[in-house]
């Protein structure tokens, strides 16, 4: 069995998150968020999930950056889409989008950039043919949401999880 | 003065949210399909959410939010319930 | 409310505006469920309200709660988190779930499977379900 100890970003962020719900950094919180963070450690050093390498700190941060600003900017188009007269006659559709990584961290990174984001859906992923399915609220050229998914989101993330 | 401004903010959030909330349960009433239901649940428990915050402003309690954290966990694991249960036809495998 | 008229006039301009703006977010997604045709379009309605509708609404707690206890409370960090990492798991899977659904009932909205398919390459995801109670047959409506 692994130590409790091979996942420190994991014990770190349970215990931040034991001191925030406390509200203290009193000794004995401290004491506690510790000894609850190394049990959940152990417990999940168990059934060992697999291990990401990050790499490229710096290339994370900026992705951070542009999804954050990416999100608030379709938020702002989307409202307009739902307000406009006639939302339910937009051209919404699916784009199969071929994709080269097949790193499972960064697809998980990929998808969830996607889902989060308004107007925009991961549908499914294919892995025989490495494509994946993307749903899109305002369809209207598809080229270009390839183009998007792959510049914007896709070489930054093979970066990271290289 | 200025404290009717917070007043008035705080009161037309919960009529927004009511209203978001009475939307969300028209598409969980209409359907017209079952996940058109389950995405209407999942809306609402986000609207419950704010309402919840909304009301800790209101009465200026800490309390509301340990009850609106509960209902973002609640709400996740029954729409992931949901959707698991309308794909495989079972919850747990 | 005689606590609001403690917080200073800026405090109370701010908790104002950003608890409209999320509450109004969040109502435009709603509103979103009404007014957008098909299930997969009314699918990108609520993620107005769960990232900047909920992240407007955090701020203003946390504003109001630091600025009325004169400490800094930033718990509400741990609910936008949460929202953060389970709003995409519960969409996907929800969407999935759809076009599974869809595709057993060969609907004509939407896309067929990648041509590579198999129900091997996609796990047991295609099988099995026929006589579960969420073959299409059940709680379809």
């Amino acid at each position: 069995m692994r130590r409790p100890f091979s996942y420190p970003l994991i014990l770190a962020g349970l215990f931040g998150t034991w001191l925030i719900l406390n509200e203290s950094a009193a000794p004995g919180t401290i004491i506690l968020g510790a000894a609850a963070a190394v049990l959940a450690g152990s417990a999940l050093a168990a059934l060992p999930p697999p291990r990401t390498k990050l790499r490229r700190i710096g290339v994370a941060l900026s992705l951070m950056r542009d999804v954050f600003v990416e999100i608030v900017r379709s938020n702002n188009a989307v409202a307009q889409i739902i307000l406009a007269p006639g939302a339910g006659e937009r051209s919404s559709g699916f784009v199969r989008i071929p994709l080269d990584t097949r790193n499972p961290a960064a697809l998980t990174a990929l998808a969830c950039i996607v889902t989060a984001t308004p107007g925009t859906i991961w549908v499914e992923y294919d892995s025989a043919e490495s494509t994946m399915l993307l749903h899109v609220l305002d369809l209207v050229d598809e080229e270009e949401w390839v183009r998007i998914i792959k510049d914007r989101y896709e070489t930054r993330l093979m970066e990271i999880f290289s | 003065m200025t404290a009717a401004i917070l007043d008035w903010a705080v009161f037309a959030a919960q009529i927004l949210l009511t209203a978001a909330m009475a939307c969300a349960a028209f598409r969980i009433l209409r359907g017209p399909r079952a996940q058109d239901r389950v995405l209407g649940m999942d809306t609402l428990y986000v609207n419950a959410t704010m309402l919840i915050l909304t009301f800790g402003i209101r009465t200026g309690s800490q309390f509301y939010f340990e009850a609106a954290l509960i209902i973002a966990m609640l709400g996740f694991v029954s729409t992931a319930a949901s959707a698991k249960f309308l794909m495989r036809g079972e919850v747990i495998e | 409310m005689n606590h609001a008229a403690a917080l200073p006039v800026w405090a109370q301009l701010a908790v104002a505006f950003l608890l409209v703006a999320g509450a109004g977010l969040a109502l435009i997604g709603s509103l979103g469920l009404l007014r957008l045709r098909t299930f997969y379009q009314r699918v990108h309605a609520p993620t107005l309200g769960t990232t900047m509708g909920i992240m407007l609404v955090l701020a203003s707690s946390m504003i109001f709660f630091t600025v009325l206890e004169s400490r800094l409370v930033m718990h509400e960090v741990l609910i936008g988190f949460f929202m953060v990492v389970t709003t995409p798991i519960t969409l996907m899977l929800l969407t999935r779930a759809a076009l599974y659904r869809d595709r057993s009932e060969q609907s004509e909205e939407v896309p067929p499977a990648a041509p590579s398919y198999t129900p091997a390459s996609e796990g047991s995801g295609a099988q099995g379900t026929a006589s579960g109670p969420a073959a299409p047959s059940g709680p379809s409506g």
